[in-house]
């Protein structure tokens, strides 16, 4: 039943644990503690990675179902088991997890000074959670997962950021929390409904429609947060201002895409209905977040800040391409989600790279590094045309992707929606011009070196991934075409046969 | 083979340039984008050749599977046909002349290889446009030199207008493309498919598939206007062309590449390209011919009092890209990729020797400044006159084959819009043989007005620099000749095969040959005429130009200020919108959405505290608000029983 014969999700889950007993296992002053820590929490992510690359190898592409799946009973009693698996829309999540765990524990090598063994254990335990929600299968696991997630990202915020972390850290949390209780009363009122939180069975089972509007909105609470979704993304620049580098890349990364995540598990598939009906909701809040966070990122004088909004921009023709719900719209949204955890996260380490030597975000305390930064200014110049989504880079299949499906809805949501491809180029080279171009005015710049071979390991893979991304991406849209496929024909048989029975009853 | 050799020749010499550029130095660099252009170069003209004299056959050369999702599947792929291979062939001869030059022009550069590099990526990205097989690559070449043409103009990155420049092309473009993306998703969703043999063969089947969008037009005319949205952004034509005169901060040799020969001229192969549908697209077709007539006449109103040497150029180039347009719009896409081709040469040759003089006068680019060169730069000044002379369109240099088809065909139409651009082009031919006269008259005769240090400094530029400029010459004096017979003649259906079609209904092919003799007559006619008033003006009569000016000043502002098109966008677009991202992100953000929180935080807080206050400690207080607490209770229970 489990393609790679032993474990292997479980393994992937809870590995990094064994690397944080291992680090809480040394004695000795601060300086060894510091250094053991740094490598211990380094192999470990490298060893869930190489774990993690047979899923990789062995996943069977033309399965739309769940695959890897292993089982235990854990509540018996209640319907509850302790069940994971992935299927081609998780797999990748995954596997994005894991990739971008190691390249932060390698970025905050020389960043983190203080309190390094703790930074490191609450990074293990961060990926721990995240490969655990993408890979829950039982609606339960699914949501401690989901929720244990925002412990350690609190303490990674709340400990080791910047002057306003504590107020970061606390709205991060609240905001969160608060979407999240609603969505543990729609767990209980579906579990109650169908007697099981096993996702399988919830995929196959009918919600009365009656129910799907209510469900659906307390699902909208916890993932709109999460997306983050205008108007409720205000925690999130202040979250990544304040965050350190790897918190920043990590929340970037993998973080905002368990909201769009969550939509694809929950709401799409078991809501149909609802998700139809409220589908012009989500398409006016994705427009308004589109052009207006844009506009707002035009404005910014704080890089991260100025990055964070483009976030959320692109995280809008996300939500736009869900819930078109049609073949190249969904796989449009997952390719961008995961083009977007690859390119925001490298954009946000290029925001680490001049605060680690200037420490300083402002974007006016720059400009002219082109000329002491070569290899800097390359990849910077690179992420930048992938966020505002170069053909033949990471950015520009995703967007395609979603313009195409939502042109198949309307016009105008393609049109409105697809703004963001000259407000993108506009905030991104608007930047980019500020930081890299322009002469060196300030002498602390003059000697400002060039990235380092540790800086260049942690972006090659980037860069590698950009442009693979970009020029041949259907090595990784493989992985979920099978699975799109399948959701988008039972999203519209369960839609048909709902108006059916609605055209049958009054008579 | 030979044709992928082609494409991507230039890509591994960029790649080699830019990433080794500082290791293996820039001769090495210079050297490797060189041989690489060369050899691209040499594929790009046989397989041309093979393909039009050798019989060959067209195809599509696959590369590589891109994007697929559900049905909507697309390669890599090249296109082998006429259309693609005279492209493919001009591109790299041009783009290896240009490499050539820039070794002279650029050796007092700082960083060589990065030039190199970007301007091979540049060729590069042109050939993928080009020998697109199907719409998203062609997008893909399309933001490809897009970018090229971004670090170009920004190439000197330490000058803020370069900078600003540089930026303002990439957004303006942008615009276009958004246009041009929506194009492509409704042409997937109405022929289920964005290559170009699928596309094609179900023109028929799909004729009569309608689209709504402000009122309900047939999906071809809606295609067709969305995709020359995309054609203005890129090819400068009205409205969208005001990227076009400040992308002359970049280096000439990049202006002559891109912003001449190359680059801009994408928007007219993609109307070529797109015949086929565009023949049933009469409204979208129309919309192209007014447009493209306006650009041809306003750019060369606007260059007859411009006095940067560059801008002048730029603007003739706005205006020649016109006339391409108006021989699209009027169905005569042969004659609008003729003339593309012998503008790559001219107007390349016009900005290299530009470039030239530009090097001589120690980086004067004002010919206010100028004057008396002749003698200075003897070969630089008669390279500029065959430059100028094809450009005006005197026989029997290139441009006169060209542009008389052009205004034969505007004519040839015989409808309203047809009519309108034939009066525009003939008033725009006038111009524009004024302004270049105008132009060598200033630059290279008379007495000069330059310092005198700067004079007697002046010196014809090195061999590396002169024999592109004389190859491109020699282009500049043959093309038209050589090519108009199998382009334009009787034999030019063989030549074009299926790359280009003619709907049944369209026979300006046929009838541009039957107009009128003053027709044909007009265009040469008004171009002496303009070379003649230019002479007057600024040779016999130098005092007058300035009267007029002083004279009619409201109409010399105008058009020194280009009609006003930055002011008027920066008044209406960009201020209200830098505006509008303060105002959302201190209002919209800061107060109004962070507020709720903030506030209910605050109300938390301070709605504790006065609770805490409540906590004296005093026994009293606490056994007399029980003693309250229970009278009330007492009461409600005896009141609601």
């Amino acid at each position: 039943m489990n393609a790679a014969g032993f474990p292997l999700l479980s393994l992937v889950t809870w590995l990094p644990l064994v690397g944080v007993l291992v680090m809480m296992s040394v004695r000795g002053d601060e300086q060894t503690v510091a250094t053991n820590a740094r490598w211990t929490a380094l192999w470990t992510s490298l060893i869930v990675f190489a774990l993690s690359l047979v899923l990789w190898v062995k996943f069977d592409k033309a399965d739309g179902g769940f695959q890897f799946v292993e089982s235990a009973a854990w509540l018996p009693q209640w319907g509850i088991s302790y069940k994971l698996g992935v299927d081609g829309i998780s797999v990748l999540f995954v596997l994005l997890s894991t990739a971008l765990t190691p390249l932060c524990i390698l970025a905050s090598w020389e960043s983190i000074t203080t309190r390094v063994r703790e930074f490191m254990i609450s990074f293990l335990i961060l990926e721990t959670m995240m490969v655990g929600m993408f890979a829950a299968l039982d609606a339960v696991v699914f949501y401690m997962f989901f929720e244990g997630v925002l412990i350690p990202m609190y303490l990674l915020i709340g400990i080791w950021g910047g002057p306003r972390r504590v107020y970061a850290a606390i709205k991060f949390f609240l905001y969160t929390l608060a979407g999240s209780v609603l969505m543990l009363l729609a767990l209980l009122a579906i579990w109650y409904q169908v007697g099981s939180t096993d996702m399988v069975t919830l995929l196959a089972a009918k919600i009365p429609v009656a129910m799907q509007t209510w469900l659906f909105i307390a699902f909208f609470a916890s993932f709109a947060v999460k997306v983050p979704m205008w108007p409720v993304h205000t925690w999130l620049p202040d979250a990544h201002v304040e965050a350190p580098t790897a918190g920043s890349v990590i929340l970037a990364g993998v973080l905002l895409k368990m909201g769009a995540y969550g939509f694809l598990r929950f709401s799409v598939p078991m809501l149909p209905v609802a998700t139809a009906n409220m589908a012009p909701l989500i398409y006016t809040l994705s427009v308004v977040a589109v052009v207006y966070t844009s506009l707002v990122a035009l404005a910014q004088t704080d890089m991260k800040k100025l990055i964070a909004y483009s976030s959320v921009a692109h995280m809008g023709v996300v939500t736009i391409g869900i819930f078109t719900v049609n073949v190249q719209g969904i796989s449009g949204a997952l390719f961008q989600m995961l083009s977007h955890g690859v390119v925001s996260a490298a954009l946000f380490l290029c925001v680490g790279v001049v605060y680690d030597r200037i420490h300083s975000r402002e974007i006016a305390r720059y400009g002219g590094l082109a000329d002491r930064m070569p290899k800097y200014a390359f990849a910077f110049m690179l992420f930048s045309m992938a966020s505002c989504g170069l053909p033949g880079t990471a950015g520009f299949v995703g967007e395609f992707l979603v313009l195409v499906g939502a042109f198949k809805v309307n016009f105008w949501l393609a049109g409105l929606g697809s703004l963001g491809m000259i407000l993108g180029a506009a905030y991104m080279l608007f930047l980019y011009r500020r930081v890299i171009f322009g002469s060196i005015t300030r002498d602390d710049l003059r000697g400002i070196l060039d990235l380092s071979a540790r800086e260049v390991a942690v972006f090659a893979p980037l860069v590698v991934l950009t442009l693979w991304m970009g020029v041949y991406p259907s090595s990784f849209s493989g992985f979920f075409d099978a699975a799109v496929n399948a959701m988008v024909d039972h999203h519209h048989a369960a839609i048909d046969s709902t108006t059916k029975l609605a055209e049958v009853l009054p008579r | 083979m030979l044709f992928a050799v082609a494409v991507f020749a230039p890509l591994l010499g960029s790649a080699i340039a830019g990433l080794l550029g500082k290791l293996i130095g820039d001769r090495a660099a210079q050297a490797v984008t060189i041989t690489c252009m060369v050899l691209a170069s040499v594929c790009g003209v046989s397989a041309f050749v093979g393909l039009v004299y050798g019989h060959g056959h067209p195809g599509v050369v696959h590369v590589l599977n891109w994007i697929e999702s559900g049905d909507f599947v697309v390669s890599w792929a090249l296109r082998y046909d006429t259309l693609s291979t005279v492209m493919v062939a001009m591109v790299t001869c041009v783009a290896t002349l240009i490499h050539i030059y820039s070794v002279g022009y650029m050796s007092h550069d700082r960083t060589i290889w990065r030039f190199f590099s970007y301007l091979s990526l540049f060729s590069f990205a042109m050939l993928m446009l080009v020998t697109a097989d199907n719409l998203l690559q062609l997008f893909f070449g399309w933001e490809g030199v897009g970018l090229a043409s971004y670090l170009l103009i920004g190439y000197w990155y330490d000058r803020p207008s370069a900078c600003a420049a540089a930026i303002k092309a990439f957004l303006v473009n942008r615009i276009g493309d958004l246009g041009f993306a929506l194009g492509i998703a409704l042409v997937y969703v109405t022929f289920g498919s964005v290559e170009f043999t699928t596309i094609f063969a179900g023109v028929a089947k799909h004729q009569n598939d309608m689209y709504s969008l402000f009122g309900t037009w047939r999906a071809y005319e809606v295609i067709g206007i969305l995709l020359f949205i995309g054609a203005c952004g890129k090819s400068a034509q009205l409205g969208l062309h005001v990227w076009l005169p400040d992308a002359m901060e970049g280096p000439t040799p990049v202006s002559a590449l891109i912003h001449a020969a190359t680059m801009v001229t994408a928007g007219v192969f993609l109307m070529a390209r797109f015949s086929p549908v565009l023949e049933f697209a009469p409204t979208a077709l129309a919309v192209v011919t007014v447009v493209g007539a306006s650009t041809a006449l306003f750019a060369a109103t606007v260059g007859c009092v411009q006095n940067d040497i560059k801008r002048i150029i730029a603007y003739s180039t706005c205006s020649q890209l016109g006339y391409m347009f108006v021989a699209a719009g009027v169905g005569a896409y042969q004659a609008s990729v003729f003339h593309l081709l012998t503008h790559a040469f001219f107007k390349a040759l016009l900005f290299l020797s530009a470039g030239s003089v530009i090097h001589a006068m120690s980086d004067e680019q004002d010919i206010r400044k100028m004057g008396g060169l002749f003698g200075k730069i003897p070969l630089t000044a008669t390279v500029m006159w065959i430059g100028s002379l094809a450009l005006a369109g005197v026989p029997p240099f290139a441009g006169f084959y060209s542009k008389d088809a052009i205004v034969e065909a505007s004519f040839a139409a015989h409808s309203a819009v047809g009519t309108y651009g034939f009066w525009c082009l003939i008033i725009a031919a006038f111009l524009t043989a004024f302004y270049s006269w105008r132009l060598l008259i200033l630059t290279f005769h008379g007495k000069t007005r330059a310092d005198h240090h700067v004079f007697a400094h002046a010196h014809e530029s090195p061999a590396v620099m002169t024999a592109p400029l004389i190859l491109l010459a020699v282009g500049a004096v043959t093309t038209g000749y050589v090519f108009h017979e199998q382009l334009l003649g009787a034999e030019w259906q063989h030549f074009w095969g299926a790359a280009i079609v003619n709907g049944p209904a369209n026979h300006i092919m046929h009838a541009m040959e039957e107009v009128p003799h003053w027709v044909s007559l007009a265009p040469t006619v008004v171009g002496l005429a303009g070379i003649a008033v230019a002479y007057l003006l600024y040779m016999a009569l130098p005092s007058v130009p300035a009267r007029l000016a002083a004279s009619f000043r409201p109409v010399y502002l105008f058009l020194l200020n280009k009609w006003y098109f930055d002011e008027l966008y920066n008044a209406a677009i960009v201020r209200p919108l830098m505006c509008a991202a303060r105002v959302l992100w201190q209002t919209g953000d800061a107060t109004i959405i962070d507020g709720v929180p903030n506030a209910l935080a605050a109300m938390t807080s301070s709605g504790s505290g006065r609770v805490a206050r409540l906590q004296t400690g005093s026994i009293a207080a606490y056994a007399f608000t029980m003693l309250i607490g229970l009278v009330v209770l007492i009461s409600v229970f005896l009141l609601f029983r």
